[in-house]
């Protein structure tokens, strides 16, 4: 028997004035799965994660995650997932240990002193984490975010270009995470734009064009070239 | 526990982070000095004109260096996307109003004793004889202004015209915290008790009361957008 999807889209549309940006997205995100979400740019991915966040609400269609309604029991949802967009969500005059230790707090996620210490050596920032945001690089913003998402223990994860400006270090750490968080039965839905490695962790491989998913299909079996020949077909057709 | 636990962080952040960045704290003193600079030149050194308008001057001092403060109060979450961080924070989103307001009123304290302190320099005023009716009347003026201004700052976060659209909605809220405040402030500079001024006193806490709990009710909303 198939379990019951984790994350749930269902003709989701949402407009920016009279530009219908996701015209009728449906998508579901199994525990233990992870989806690669590609398109070009403008397609939507970035608004169809901000929608499944509840960071944004859709025009119409609706949005599940772990059973609870994105728009009636955006609460809940809040409370299963674990959230990274474009933004690191850091305060620059924070240290690294402070900002971590700020959004915790709010978001009633206990760490203690030694979780943040390894949430810190995990993305090899612990000799940064007294240092001040302001003083650190881009990757190194990024790998703060990262941290706070170990802390953070989501049942479902959405990824917005989670390996863009990481080191090739980060990347191998972001990547076991990823897979042992599958493998504990979490729900992975990623947007990226490439069909580097970050595909490797990916299950399936969903192309967003035209406001639709226009290809859905399991990643086992694809190498890169075909990948490229697919993307080329569906998402470069359609734009 | 967890509510309060929220407002805390909240407000310990926004303290932090100005304490080590004192954008605004070096801001508005700057500002509150020039402002005294040009009162100075442009009332005189008559002192019977300077009783007269003297508690007008010192709120509009308060008041500006609150606009120029209250409306930064948002700008630290636009960076690096942290508005999503509050917006995505589970429980009562008015928790975060809370924090908000609690690390605004401790930095317009800063600022006001400092105003108060060059006002005494500036027009050689005598403050004994306000007390304790001044801090009082200070302290209540300053939450209405704060808990507007607060709530204010988060609905025009995100609006481009920010800088013009925050004075012209929230001044106009402020009438009866101004109209209260000026003329407690003048009576007690003038020497009346504290007694005298009372119902200038039960108008500033009730306008604190309805700005507070609207605040409360309507920042989930604002948050949400």
């Amino acid at each position: 028997m198939t379990a019951a999807p984790l994350i749930r889209t269902s003709g989701v549309r949402k407009f920016f004035g009279a530009q219908a940006v996701l015209d009728g997205v449906s998508l579901d995100v199994r525990p233990g799965e992870a989806v690669a979400l590609l398109g070009g740019n403008g397609a939507g991915k970035t608004t169809l994660l901000k929608i499944v966040a509840t960071v944004m609400r859709p025009t119409s269609g609706t949005v599940s995650v772990a059973g609870h309604d994105g728009a009636r029991e955006a609460e809940a949802v809040r409370r299963v997932l674990g959230f990274a967009g474009h933004g690191a969500w850091v305060y620059d005059d924070l240290t690294a240990r402070e900002n971590l230790k700020f959004w915790t707090t709010l978001h009633d996620r206990r760490a203690s002193e030694d979780e943040l210490a390894a949430a810190l050596a995990a993305l090899d920032l612990e000799r940064a984490g007294a240092a001040r945001v302001r003083t650190f690089s881009a990757g190194m913003k990024r790998r703060l975010s990262l941290a706070r998402l170990t802390l953070f223990r989501p049942l479902a994860l959405l990824l917005d270009e989670p390996f863009a400006g990481l080191d090739q270090r980060a990347k191998k750490w972001l990547e076991g995470y990823l897979e042992a968080f599958k493998a504990r039965g979490g729900a992975l839905l990623m947007v990226t734009h490439s069909f580097g490695r970050e595909l490797g962790v990916a299950d399936r491989i969903a192309i967003l064009a035209g406001g639709h998913i226009v290809l859905d299909t399991p990643r086992a079996g694809l190498d890169p070239d075909d990948l490229q020949r697919l993307y080329a077909a569906h998402a470069e057709d359609v734009a | 526990m967890s509510y309060a636990r929220r407002a805390f962080v909240v407000a310990w952040k926004d303290l932090l982070v100005e304490r080590r960045s004192k954008e605004t704290l070096n801001a508005l003193l700057f500002f509150a000095l020039l402002l005294l600079f040009v009162f100075q030149f442009a009332l005189g050194p008559d002192r019977e004109r300077l009783a007269g308008v003297l508690p007008g001057v010192l709120w509009l001092g308060f008041i500006l260096s609150g606009l120029l403060a209250l409306g930064r109060t948002f700008l630290v979450e636009r960076e690096h996307d942290c508005w999503e961080g509050l917006l995505l924070a589970p429980g009562d989103k008015s928790a975060i109003y809370v924090g908000k307001l609690a690390g605004n009123l401790a930095l317009m304290a800063v600022v006001e004793t400092l105003v108060l302190g060059l006002f005494v320099i500036f027009f050689d005023i005598d403050l004994a004889r306000a007390f304790p009716g001044l801090p009082v009347v200070v302290a209540l003026g300053t939450i209405g202004l704060a808990a507007v201004g607060t709530l204010f700052a988060a609905m025009t976060a995100h609006i481009r015209a920010r800088e013009v659209l925050f004075p012209v909605l929230l001044l106009p809220v402020q009438v009866p915290v101004l109209l209260g405040t000026v003329k407690a402030t003048e009576a007690l500079l003038l020497g009346e008790s504290l007694a005298s001024v009372a119902h200038w006193i039960k108008l500033l806490a009730a306008a604190d009361v309805v700005y507070i709990v609207v605040g409360l009710l309507l920042f989930d909303v604002i948050l949400e957008g």
